[in-house]
């Protein structure tokens, strides 16, 4: 049996209020892949942080090949041989590949920065794991993947042979997921050990050798991947099992409440949008698949009239509301739940009570003349905290203070809580836990079952599948497909996401 | 109409504006405005007339020097480890620099507003160029201030894009927390940058005393600081681009200081350099780039 390359006894670490890490024994050994999984707030960026250096543990003991070891900071991690790649890229997007890897360990003759050598090492470490990068492009030019792998190189321009990947394929679309995948697997054949923080199941299940479960700041437990499933893993997680089939009861559509004619958008040359027409009928969930940036973005935005169209025709349950500014198109009963929860969703310094009403405060009743009136608020800011689960100690606190999962409750609250007849969701579980994804999921099948038609834009091919009962994929801003979801698969939709219409085999010299 | 001698005065206007520049691109590079800079030349020209006044030129420009860099330590220590906001601390600053340096005079010299005359350094004839008819009056005559400042121009282009200080240095004014995870000082950079962005300022400030007035006048950068940032910022946030810059605020400078055209009246000339300044700021020319993280404060937060 390999021996552990990093053994933790009863490390422990506690926040005020809160125990992050609760006595934690863990055993990495040499060259595997070892998931670790949990909720938000089970204590896995706690685990990993001191694991880099980040934190120390109040008790407990890090044995580094059996040595026990104190890593006093980052910097000391990576002299011992542990590199992080943090979910949030930490690059300097002006620079080059070559000027991010070698920052703060750079090289010179004469005093002068040894561009050449670094960038034929950098060279070097891409034959070696097959990574495809080209060290003179400024890391702003490259995509999100091929930053990822940046990252890396980082790591392992630096010599680490252990690699903490936290949520890494949070921001991967699928076929960026399956490169990275690859890329992890040769590092670990060829001897580098890899921690691979997630939050995913079916992921952690394809790459993992083994698996840590986490909840609460405890582990709950290891178990080799082969042996166990998602079932088994969410159970673990969560505590209590888990509905991952969203049962959805058989419903005939009702009237077309959301119609989009012949829609495109130009900037400049380019269409962003290319003739897109589709109708969500009530009782209907509407999926919309394709991978980022192929129009969805701006299909949205249209809808919402956050942009005008350059032709076509947006009518809600027959009325023409192209071109309306978002407040109108608002008051004919569309809600919308936008993609970039922070930017958008939010006005993150302002309390849960204030963004709960956002956009809503007009209303009659909220009102007299032109103060609000703040006791009707805050009593309903009461009940809908209650009715979402939103967990927070009082609607006074300020959103920010809220974890992920929770803001995405409160922006879900505000709007089916204003009653509309149509929903338009922007990726709407994206970096949620699974409890969390349990839950909007729920509250946006209960809006269909009460008629509402609902249109969900979503990254996560499986998402769409189990909501929608017809999906559109879109690719390079035309809607290149439309099929009922249970006449389809993953991997039918995942070819058109890719713009192949005739086969499998163009799909994947695309991503080759 | 423009001559050898005018362009002689052109550069003579440049020097003060492009020194403050180049100061301003290290500060901002690394993530701090300083819009200090202007009070930075105030401190720099009064201290520079006091050592020249007492100690000779070249002490003189010493003293500007370091004055420029005391009073850019404050700054730095505001804005990077206090996290004060960059233009409160600039501005205070300012009015700080005008403040001391009226009080230091009237003590010192016993007069609010100028310094006894001093002595300038010897000027230096440039061999070879002084002989050839067009350039002659560029290069005869010519202060030693207004040669390392264009060699300055030159050494700050190769620091920024070809050491590892100059790497690091951008590195924290674009991603602080990047830079951060990688071992570099983020705090030592960005005071270094500042710090820098004084001692230029404090020559600069030095040469307009001691080279090129050959005394203290109150109100006598009138603002050279602030269209520094412009020719930083018209630069593109480079040394070049921003010599260029300064020579095209330094020539609308000298062109106002006589009548060219007798149908312009000089006022438009005067009014140039900050018309051109709006453009340019107004990104009108060109799209400039600042530093991704410029004017934030950095907090190591987990």
């Amino acid at each position: 049996m390999p021996s552990p390359v990093i053994e933790t006894i009863g490390l422990t670490k506690a926040f005020p209020g809160v125990v992050a890490n609760d006595r934690i024994d863990l055993e990495i050994r040499a060259g595997e892949i070892h998931a670790i999984v949990g909720e938000n707030g089970a204590g896995k960026s706690t685990l990993m942080r001191i694991l880099c250096g980040l934190y120390q543990p109040d008790l407990g003991e890090i044995r580094l090949r059996g040595v026990p070891t104190v890593i006093r900071d980052p910097r000391h991690a990576i002299k011992l041989g542990i590199g992080m790649v943090h979910q949030h890229f930490m690059l300097v997007d002006r620079f080059t590949v070559t000027e991010n890897v070698i920052l703060g360990a750079e090289g010179t003759r004469w005093g002068r920065l040894d561009r050449r050598a670094a960038r034929r090492r950098i060279l070097e470490i891409c034959d070696r794991y097959g990574f495809d990068l080209d060290p003179d492009l400024a890391v702003e030019e490259l995509s999100v993947g091929q930053q990822q792998r940046v990252e890396i190189v980082k790591v392992l321009y630096r010599g680490a042979d252990i690699i903490i990947m936290d949520e890494p394929t949070a921001v991967l679309v699928p076929q960026e997921v399956q490169e990275l995948f690859d890329n992890l697997r040769r590092l670990a054949k060829s001897g580098k050990t890899i921690i691979f923080i997630s939050h995913k199941l079916d992921e952690v299940l394809d790459i993992a050798d083994r698996i840590t479960v986490l909840r609460g700041g405890r582990k709950v437990g290891t178990v080799k991947a082969q042996e166990t499933d998602r079932r088994g893993l969410a159970e673990m997680m969560v505590g209590r099992p888990v509905l991952f089939s969203v049962d959805k009861e058989e419903r005939a559509p009702g009237e077309p409440l959301l119609k989009v004619e012949g829609l495109s958008l130009k900037s400049g040359e380019r269409y962003l949008l290319r003739d897109v027409s589709l109708e969500v009928r009530g009782g209907e969930i509407y999926g919309i698949a394709g991978v980022e940036g192929n129009g969805q973005t701006e299909l949205v935005e249209v809808i919402m009239g956050l942009r005008r169209p350059t032709t076509g025709r947006i009518l809600l349950a027959a009325q023409d509301v192209t071109g309306l500014p978002v407040g109108r198109v608002r008051g004919h009963g569309v809600s919308f739940v936008p993609e970039d929860r922070h930017r958008r969703g939010l006005i993150l310094n302002m309390t849960v009570w204030e963004n709960l009403f956002l956009g809503r405060h007009r209303a009659r009743r909220l009102t007299a003349g032109p103060l609000l009136r703040r006791i009707v608020m805050l009593g309903e800011a009461d009940e809908l905290v209650q009715e979402y689960d939103i967990r927070v100690g009082s609607t006074g606190q300020p959103v920010s203070s809220l974890s992920g999962g929770n803001q995405q409750k409160v922006i879900l609250a505000r709007e089916l809580a204003g009653q509309p007849r149509v929903i338009i969701a922007s990726q709407p579980t994206r970096g949620l836990d699974v409890g969390a994804i349990e839950f909007v999921r729920q509250r946006l099948i209960a809006a269909r079952a009460a008629g509402l038609a609902v249109l969900i834009v979503s990254a996560d091919l499986e998402e769409v599948l189990a909501l929608s009962d017809r999906i559109g994929v879109m690719y390079g801003g035309r809607l290149v497909k439309e099929v009922a979801a249970s006449e389809t698969t993953a991997q039918e939709l995942g070819m058109y996401m890719l713009g192949s219409t005739t086969g499998a085999k163009e799909a994947r010299d695309h991503v080759l | 109409m423009i001559g050898g001698e005018m362009l002689a005065s052109a550069i003579r206007m440049t020097i003060p504006i492009l020194l403050t520049a180049l100061g301003a691109i290290h500060a901002e590079r690394s993530g701090i405005v300083n819009i200090g800079l202007e009070g930075m030349m105030i401190v720099g020209s009064f201290w520079a007339a006091f050592g020249a006044y007492h100690y000779g030129p070249l002490a003189g420009l010493l003293f500007g020097i370091m004055a420029g860099g005391a009073l850019a330590l404050v700054h730095a220590a505001a804005t990077v480890t206090f996290r004060v906001d960059h233009i409160v601390s600039g501005v205070a600053l300012n009015i700080i620099a005008y403040g001391t340096t009226r009080f230091a005079s009237l003590s010192i010299f016993d007069r609010a507003t100028t310094s006894p005359h001093v002595q300038s350094l010897p000027a230096i004839d440039i061999p070879v160029l002084d002989r050839l008819p067009l350039i002659a009056p560029l290069a005869s005559n010519v202060s030693p201030v207004v040669i390392l400042t264009f060699a300055l121009v030159f050494l700050t282009r190769w620091v920024l894009s070809e050491t590892t200080f100059g790497l690091r240095l951008r590195a924290v004014g674009e991603n602080p927390q990047a830079a951060d995870t990688l071992g570099v000082n983020v705090f030592a950079m960005r005071y270094a940058g500042v710090i820098i962005s004084g001692l230029f300022a404090g020559l600069a400030g030095a040469y307009l005393a001691v080279e090129h007035t050959g005394m203290y006048v109150e109100g006598m950068t009138q603002g050279k600081g602030f269209i520094a940032l412009a020719a930083m910022i018209f630069g593109n946030w480079g040394p070049i681009g921003a010599m260029g810059a300064s020579l095209l605020f330094g020539l609308s400078e000298a062109l106002a200081l006589r009548q060219v055209v007798e149908f312009i009246p000089y006022e438009f000339f005067k009014m140039l350099p900050y018309v051109l300044t709006i453009i340019v700021v107004g990104g009108i020319v060109q799209r400039s780039r600042p530093p991704a993280a410029v004017g934030t404060s950095y907090e190591r937060g987990e």
